[in-house]
């Protein structure tokens, strides 16, 4: 690990004027020093501000703390009640250990688990841009086929954020310059494009300081389905937050966001269009696969993710409509 | 500020108090074993993976092998330890020992301290990924299994583990009504 200048901040503003990288948890990054995929300079210890609570919002929603571990955040009983999907998909993730520790806004935050980014001896355009990409031509069989680009493949590990994507959270921040952001779940990640090493829209230096739920979707039905290469703690092949309320017959909701899939949770409008009106079958499910994976591409041994993602995503929404 | 490779620091533990001049790089694992002396916290893999570090902070457990001593300060640590003695186990580690529940035993204060902070997320009502009900999660084997999935035992002395946790959730239950 390269050595670094430590600091606690006391309050968030303080966090930001002191210009470093924020710990919290640190169940990640302190790994990716380990090995010096990240060499950090200054660290800046944002573990005890006031960010570890969840709060009532007057629409009916739920403001959730950065600070707020996973453990807490999945065992609330308004999450289980209002968002079964989000608690789902929390207790899906990672060990009981390491949920004590992880945060809401690391969470978010945390970094792609490709071998080949962790591998400093292997050429990784997210870790040195411009060296190349090793997993193109390497083992490839946990890495994207949607959203990818020619300099990168990675995958977004996360199983919190393909929930909050689906639930639509918005995400608020702190700029260094001291101004408050909200930030549409939806327009918070980046596509790696050429340059992978930038993962969301977050300036230098910003701070999450809280995740907004708005008011849940009355009478809609929660799902999240993980599929994984054993039981338990496990990151994901591809899994499934979805959220469908049928009314009348037809299909009035459908909130559908993957995990495993993409290098960010991956969430198409232009699937949920396809099912909103219709009445569930089989044949509208397997329409809304082949819009899903229309643009697909395997890098040969993650093929297997387009066929697993269309028995996935047509077994949820069997399940959940029936 | 603490910079680069200085800093005193100080760390309760197990109820006693120490002090250490420690590099803010060292890990909390690290602190235990290799500047304290308590080295029952065990080494596997230094990644979150294997969970043979596990310790209770605050009353939680977590890995020590992923976390940096110098933000835990202020906490409460207690290692295995500080849970019993050989003179007078902790009802898990008398149960690890009725069950036999393990082989080389390398693994072993790690599974422990992870089972007794695991019971002690049970008692709260916390559900897990095995929860039928996540409102009203019900305690049976499975729900062992899935909530010690994040320590490995590669001797493969899991179903004594199971066998010993389940016994301990039991005497902890009747102690507590007979309270």
């Amino acid at each position: 690990m390269r050595a670094f200048d430590f600091t606690r901040a006391d309050s968030p503003q303080a966090a930001v004027a002191a210009g470093g990288r924020f710990i919290a948890g640190g169940t990640n990054l302190i790994d990716l020093m380990r090995l010096e995929v990240e060499t950090p300079e200054r660290l800046i210890d944002i573990s005890r501000l006031d960010l570890a609570r969840i709060e009532d919002r007057a629409d009916g929603g739920l403001t959730i703390g950065a600070l707020v571990p996973n453990s807490d955040l999945a065992a609330d009983r308004r999450v289980i009640e209002r968002y079964e999907v989000l608690s789902r998909a929390l207790l899906a993730g990672a060990s009981g250990q390491l949920r004590n520790k992880a945060t809401t806004g690391g969470n978010l935050l945390q970094r792609t688990r490709c071998y080949y980014f962790y591998d400093t001896a292997a050429s990784c355009n997210k870790r040195s841009p411009g060296a190349g990409c090793d997993a193109r031509g390497g083992f490839n069989r946990i890495h994207a086929v949607l959203g990818t680009s020619d300099d990168c493949i990675a995958t977004h590990p996360g199983d919190m954020p393909v929930a909050m994507q689906a639930l639509d959270a918005v995400i608020v921040t702190l700029t260094p310059g001291g101004a408050c952001r909200r930030l549409p779940i939806a327009d918070f990640y980046r596509l790696p494009g050429n340059t992978p090493q930038i993962e969301t829209v977050l300036e230098p230096g910003e701070l999450i300081t809280h995740v907004e739920l708005p008011p849940p979707v009355a009478g809609a039905r929660h799902l999240y389905r993980k599929v994984r290469d054993r039981a338990s703690y496990a990151f994901a092949l591809v899994s499934l937050a979805a959220l469908v309320k049928v009314t009348d017959g037809r299909i009035a909701h459908a909130a559908l966001a993957f995990g495993g899939l993409a290098p960010r949770p991956w969430r198409d409008p232009a699937v949920e269009a396809a099912l909103i009106g219709r009445e569930p079958s089989v044949e509208v499910f397997a329409a809304a696969a082949d819009i899903l994976l229309g643009e697909a591409r395997g890098s040969g041994h993650n093929d297997f993710k387009m066929p697993l993602a269309r028995r996935v995503l047509i077994a949820a929404l069997r399940d959940l409509t029936q | 500020m603490l910079s680069r490779t200085e800093g005193a620091m100080h760390f309760t533990i197990n109820g006693m108090q120490y002090d250490a001049d420690i590099d803010v790089r060292t890990s909390l694992l690290d602190l235990l074993r290799e500047h304290l002396g308590l080295a029952g916290s065990k080494k596997g893999c230094d990644h979150g993976q294997c969970g043979a570090c596990t310790i209770l902070v605050n009353g939680r457990r977590i890995n020590a092998c992923l976390t940096l001593a110098v933000m835990h300060q202020d906490d409460e640590i207690v290692t295995i330890e500080g849970l019993g003695t050989i003179d007078d186990l902790h009802p898990m580690q008398a149960a690890f020992v009725q069950h036999d529940g393990y082989q080389c035993g390398y693994c072993t204060p790690g599974q422990i301290c992870s089972a007794v902070g695991m019971l002690d997320e049970v008692a709260r009502g916390w559900p897990s990924h095995a929860s039928a009900d996540l409102a009203r999660p019900i305690f049976d084997d499975d729900e062992i299994s899935e909530r010690m999935s994040g320590n490995l035992c590669r001797c493969s002395a899991y179903p004594n583990i199971v066998d010993a946790i389940r016994e301990a959730h039991a005497a902890s239950i009747e102690s507590e009504q007979a309270a």
